[in-house]
């Protein structure tokens, strides 16, 4: 407010500008990290002051004229009436716009290319946290603001920095030479013209250009001087100002240039009081423009504007660069900054639409609270932005639109689905921060576009969410011993690519912001035995990394790796012949159980009563202790029954070979679960591990006896599914008991009648184990369930494990989590207790916006997994996520990741079906298209209100859910066993994203051509590559062979006027009549028809670790109807097909 | 969480002589009740608040705090009946929706759950935010209530 002095009499004018580049910064907030961006950032922040500058002359005219063109036209008389005025204009917006955006964006294509204009300002002082603030507070809200305390405090800032620079400035050379065409345009244009009516303006400008040429290192003080001789006069300031918007371009073209500037930074002295004298400039644009409006400005309020910077930045702009840390300079590239925002966001269609309505916001009255302070500024931006975006959002429609808003009519649209399977969404960061981004396979949201309050989310009828598969398996992982882990000391962020470093000794936390210490340790790198460059350690180069934990991080010395069975030996699992498998997998990969020489093995069995196994070391033969008291049960002999895998592997085989022929003539029908599951947890208590238990039947013995709760006449009632919830605590207390001992309970149900797996499951859930069920399962009469169990048990008994571990989830202030799904025991708040976690666990959480995101363009989450390996080390592994903030309805759309959506409304689903009923969660899916549709055509205002019209990003919405809704969690009106219902929720909640939408919507592939179909390449194989097909039986000819891929099974469908060459090349048999009924495997015959399609196939089974079960269905065949129900696009006699259902939700739409 | 006896027994005083017995008792048993009431959901919003500052384990504290939820549920229960009894319509009205939503409360508790208070739910879906503002609307019922039963005591005493 205390600007006055030349800016005070346009002030409208500024204002306008200012929202502008106050989206700028938020968007280029994301690309703070990159330094690229802020080379870039020069040019557009430049450029924008010049329009600025054209416009305060203008007044009146600017606020009416929204188009940058018609600013630049009327500009001219301003800047002195000359006839070159309106050149410079029509230049300045020619060049501006359209070669300067254009070439910049093709060059770099969606990255924040545009944000080069726009984040160019930041380049400039990319060292500084102040500098960021102060442009926006001259550019944005305050256009009486005095420029002057803006450029002082960026300048005392950048002294700090400076060392760091050298990273961000390579990346910005590069992005700068592909600018650079544009630029010089820009520049010769613009200074013959602006010179003339300025001569001060002109010096800077020629300054400017000498600058480039010397690559800014020594102009700066020159510039200075002469912005200072030119500034003085309140009307001329504004001049100067776009001049050196106009020379800086050139500047961040040459890269070299740029570089140099960054490091030049001198020492600004305060400007607002030694504006004119001071040779600090080491930003020669920036200073330009800066000390152009100091002259203008009164020097007096310099000072309390540091003031309030200072605190701004403590709290405020978490996104400030990781090499050179300084926050970007956005605000002050008002108009840039919405030119270049669409760049940013990589939806190039966008930007005229946002450069239309960047110029008419007017900045003052969204910043209400700007005035009294500059502590405001932050807030400003956000308003500012929310603004110029939603007037984009508007504008979207007449312009181009991105990708992922192009509207797509669903009822017209019938070939949606991709030709190959869905990719993640990419978040629309910049290049820099893209490449160090998590991988989405470990770590997804729902939006990759996070809307900045509650209001604008509530608005998108999206969930937001984090979909983790935190403990994948990596092939490529960096793994970091160092004696000190260099955390946030308030929050304990672990450091990651997204912090930002202020100075070579400091770094700034990105989640909450606060500055930290950089140990002497971190000093020195170890990948480069470089000393002095933080920036440059792993843990700063990549978002997944491991680290080698200290003691800090034990409670106890790490735990070995302790291994228990559980097995039932009642008659009815004798009878359907599991032990064999069991034993057999467990003897064949003794040696693979993960774990060191400290590895222990434990065996119990029980029916009605509890038999322990006594392995100890020295003894002939495994002896068997029967405990028959199971009201109260106890350890027979405590020590003995746990042993050393490698001491006492002799016994063990023994056992194990044994076991399986031990009960073969038992007459017990009863279970002993309960006491069996308590003596378990009593043997592992003092250690922790792993508990498996296999079960057959409904336990009927001792504590946790259940009774069947399953009315086999209501499997297919469409309106009530009872007992989806637990039917008592034993076993949940039982989970939480074993969690506190850090001890898992993982649970294999092979049965084949109802076992009340709601009230069994809770055994895993809560101690973070696993559940595996095996419907109808025997050894001979079901092949394909014993051999899953036996590939199941490979995966399970080789796979990585980590014990005794906890996970936190953390993210930027503002975002909270409130609800978590998956197998585990939420210990506190953010604090996730998981005795056990294995790769194949994934999990979700929900979040809500608590505060709104206005003053941060990035937000991020961190996950940190503590974890004990086999090996007896302990580890952390850190995943780190980077998404960009924005405040546009149209920008949230863009950014949905449908799968992720999908993903966690599945889950969220099973919650309401066993909280409240399973017709409130199937409504609750249903309304969650309608809602985010009808919200989306509500804001698309051109789109005819007759069509269902979906964004491109969310095409898939409808069907995903459709296929959800026949999925057997959530069906009605099939006749679905309740175990199977249960499990498939279960599957939901602990699924990683992956292998859940393969169970949502399964793969189906044509098969029977794989000769002619495109290929890749391997590991020296060749593999075809299908186009995925519609889940229809209009897409299932006669003439063909199929293949679905569900995930855990794949099922080829024979046609029955399949080709015989096919039959006999890939099936091995002579014609379709001679398939057999259950054939579970391809034979290797040398064709190449057979040679694709298993290459096809075990290029499918790679790409996940449970290798699936392969089932070739004839026509005949009785598993034809699990084949049939996966075709979900097709109407069954209880669904809807797909096309009803669109019908069914745009009546909903409309009503 | 037995609500305020005392006052109903005060409220009472003009009646005494018709029910003298009961009311005695009543009186005995509001006060005793009373005095469980402020340190209970004192107690509660203590123990919830430790949990939200992860100062407390999900598990200790819903056993801490599943461990008064019948006392909540009987004393109030019976102030309510007492109330009916002596016919005091009034309180009793104002009672009667608390000490049902106590007991429905309790009811509805899913046969899965280790009670009110489940430490693998609390933490999703705002129910420990839902339960803080639960905690917190009853100890300012309790309050009001306790002013208006000191009020009708002291009436009562005055009358007498």
């Amino acid at each position: 407010m205390q600007l006055p002095s030349g800016y005070g009499s346009h002030p409208p004018n500024y204002s306008a500008p200012s929202g502008h580049y106050s989206q700028v910064p938020n968007k280029a907030g994301a690309s703070h990290l990159d330094n690229q961006y802020r080379a870039s950032y020069y040019p557009t922040y430049y450029s924008a002051p010049a329009q600025n500058v054209m416009t305060p002359p203008v007044g009146t005219s600017v606020l009416n004229t929204q188009e940058s063109q018609q600013l630049y036209n009327k500009t001219p008389p301003h800047t002195g009436g000359s006839a070159e005025g309106p050149i410079q204009g029509a230049i300045s917006s020619a060049s501006y716009l359209h070669t300067s955006a254009q070439q910049s964006y093709s060059a770099f294509g969606n990255h924040y290319s545009t944000s080069v204009s726009s984040s160019v300002a930041s380049q400039g002082f990319p060292l500084n946290s102040d500098h960021y603030t102060m442009p926006v507070v001259s550019s944005a809200v305050y256009p009486n603001v005095s420029y002057s305390v803006a450029a002082g405090s960026v300048y005392g800032q950048a002294f700090t920095s400076q060392s760091l620079p050298a990273v961000g400035q390579f990346k910005e050379t590069n992005t700068f030479s592909s600018q650079s065409t544009s630029v010089p345009h820009l520049l010769q244009q613009h200074v013959p013209v602006g010179y003339n009516t300025t001569l001060s303006t002109i010096s800077s400008a020629q300054s400017v250009q000498d600058n480039l040429c010397r690559n800014l290192t020594g102009s700066v003080a020159k510039v200075n001087n002469q912005i200072n001789a030119g500034g003085i006069d309140s009307s001329q300031p504004v001049h100067p100002v776009s001049q050196s918007v106009l020379f800086t371009k050139p500047g961040a073209g040459t890269s070299v240039s740029s570089a140099v500037i960054s490091s030049v930074r001198t020492p600004a002295p305060s400007l607002s009081s030694q504006p004119r004298s001071s040779p600090s400039v080491t930003q020669s644009p920036e200073l330009a423009l800066q000390e152009a409006i100091d002259s203008s400005s009164t020097t007096s309020s310099a000072s309390p504007v540091l003031n309030n910077y200072d605190a701004l930045e403590g709290g405020g702009y978490p996104e400030a660069r990781s090499v050179t840390s300084s926050p970007v300079p956005a605000p002050s590239v008002p108009q840039t900054s919405k030119a270049s925002k669409p760049f940013g966001y990589g939806y190039p269609t966008l930007q005229p639409g946002y450069q239309n309505a960047a110029p008419p916001t007017p900045v003052q009255p969204s910043n209400s609270g700007h005035h009294p302070g500059f502590q405001h500024y932050p807030q400003q931006y956000p308003g500012v932005n929310q603004l110029s975006s939603s007037l984009g959002g508007l504008s979207l429609q007449h312009s181009q639109q991105p990708e992922s808003l192009r509207p797509v009519n669903l009822t017209q649209d019938r070939n949606i689905l991709p030709v190959s399977s869905v990719p993640a969404p990419v978040p629309n960061l910049n290049s820099d921060l893209r490449k160090l981004n998590c991988s989405p396979d470990s770590f997804r949201c729902t939006l990759t576009n996070i809307p900045q309050t509650q209001a604008l989310l509530n608005k998108a009828k999206l969930p937001l969410g984090l979909l983790l598969h935190p403990f994948r398996d990596l092939t490529q992982l960096p793994v970091i011993t160092s004696s000190t882990i260099v955390r946030c000391r308030s929050c304990r962020t672990y450091i990651n690519p997204f912090v930002s470093f202020i100075d070579q000794r400091r770094w700034k936390c990105n989640l909450c912001y606060r500055v930290n210490d950089v140990p002497e340790e971190f000093m020195y790198n170890p990948l480069t035995r470089s000393y002095g460059e933080p920036h440059k350690r792993p843990e700063v180069q990549n978002s997944t990394v491991e680290f080698i934990a200290s003691s800090d991080y034990m409670l106890r010395p790490p735990q070995p790796a302790v291994y228990l069975f559980v097995l039932d030996v009642s008659h009815n699992a004798v009878e359907a012949g599991y032990l064999t498998i069991v034993c057999q997998s467990l003897l064949e990969n003794l040696d693979k159980l993960p774990g060191d020489s400290r590895t222990r093995i434990g065996f119990i069995t029980f029916d009605s009563t509890v038999q322990f196994y006594n392995l100890q070391e020295g003894l002939s033969q495994p002896q068997m202790l029967i405990v028959s008291d199971i009201d109260d049960i106890f350890l027979p002999t405590p020590d003995s029954l746990l042993v050393n895998l490698h001491e006492s592997k002799e016994l063990i085989k023994d056992l194990l070979n044994a076991l399986p022929n031990m009960f073969t003539n038992t007459r017990e029908t009863h279970s002993a679960l309960g006491p069996a599951l308590q003596a378990a947890f009593k043997l592992m208590s003092p250690t922790g591990g792993r508990i498996s238990v296999f079960q057959t039947q409904l336990p009927s013995l001792g504590a946790g006896l259940l009774h069947s709760r399953e009315d086999p006449n209501q499997r297919s009632s469409t309106k009530v599914v009872q007992h989806l919830g637990p039917a008592t605590d034993f076993y949940k207390k039982l989970a939480l008991d074993c969690s506190g001992q850090q001890t898992a309970v993982d649970l294999f149900l092979l049965s084949s009648q109802y076992s009340d797996l709601a009230s069994l499951a809770c055994m895993s859930k809560y101690s973070a184990g696993c559940i595996y069920y095996y419907p109808s399962f025997h050894r001979s009469h079901n092949p394909a369930q014993a051999e899953k169990l036996q590939k199941d048990l490979k995966r399970y008994l080789t796979r990585k494990i980590g014990f005794e571990a906890v996970m936190r989830i953390r993210c930027t202030k503002g975002l909270s989590i409130h609800t978590f799904h998956g197998n585990f025991f939420v210990r506190s708040t953010d604090l996730l207790s998981l005795a056990n976690v294995n790769p194949d666990a994934g999990f979700a959480v929900q979040m809500s916006i608590e505060e709104s995101l206005t003053d941060t363009s990035l937000v991020c989450f961190q996950t940190a997994l503590l974890y004990t390996s086999s090996k007896g080390e302990r580890r952390i592994r850190v995943h780190t996520l980077c998404l960009p903030v924005v405040s546009s309805l149209a920008d949230v759309y863009a950014g949905a990741d449908v799968q992720a959506v999908v993903c966690l409304l599945a889950n969220m689903a099973v919650d309401r079906s066993v909280s409240s009923s399973l017709s409130d969660a199937r409504d609750a899916l249903v309304n969650a298209v309608v809602d985010s549709l009808a919200s989306y055509m509500s804001t698309a205002s051109n789109l005819q209100q007759s069509m269902l019209i979906a964004p491109n990003s969310l095409k898939l919405f409808p069907l995903y859910i459709l296929a959800l809704l026949k999925q057997k969690a959530f069906r009605t009106g099939t006749s679905t066993r309740l175990d199977d219902r249960v499990y498939a929720m279960c599957q939901m909640k602990s699924q990683p994203l992956v292998h859940l939408m393969k169970m949502i919507h399964p793969n189906l592939y044509r098969i029977d051509k794989l000769i002619d179909e495109s290929t890749i390449h391997v590991n020296d194989r060749v593999v075809p590559q299908p186009p995925l097909q519609k889940l229809s039986a209009e897409k299932l000819t006669r003439e063909g062979a199929f293949l679905m891929d569900c995930g855990s099974i794949f099922y080829i469908w024979i046609g029955k006027n399949c080709d015989n060459n096919f039959i006999k090349d890939v099936l091995g048999y002579p014609n379709y009549a001679s398939v057999p009924q259950k054939m579970t495997q391809l034979p290797e015959v040398d064709a190449l028809s057979s040679e694709r399609t298993r290459s096809f196939i075990s290029w499918l089974r790679d790409s996940r670790p449970l290798s699936p079960v392969l089932q070739v269905i004839k026509d005949e065949n009785p598993a034809k109807t699990d084949f049939f129900q996966h075709l979900i696009e097709d109407r069954t006699e209880a669904a809807f097909s797909y096309y009803e259902f669109l019908l069914n939700i745009q009546q909903q739409i409309c009503k | 969480m037995a609500i305020g006896g005392t006052p109903s027994g005060a409220v009472e005083g003009g009646e005494q002589r018709a029910l003298p017995n009961l009311l005695d008792k009543n009186k005995a048993l509001s006060i005793l009740s009373y005095l469980s009431v402020f340190p209970d959901l004192g107690l509660q919003i203590i123990t919830l608040s430790d949990l939200e500052c992860d100062y407390i384990n999900a598990r200790s504290c819903c056993s801490k705090l599943n461990k008064w939820v019948v006392p909540e549920v009987i004393g109030h229960a019976v102030v309510t009946v007492l109330m009916l009894i002596s016919l005091h319509w009034f309180i009793f009205l104002l009672n009667l929706p608390v000490a049902t939503w106590n007991i429905y409360r309790y009811i509805m508790v899913p046969s899965g759950n280790m009670g009110v208070f489940d430490p693998t739910e609390i933490h999703n879906r705002g129910q420990l935010k839902s339960h803080m503002k639960e905690a917190m609307i009853k100890l300012g019922f309790h309050l009001l209530c306790f002013f208006m039963y000191l009020y009708s005591m002291i009436l009562a005493l005055i009358n007498d």
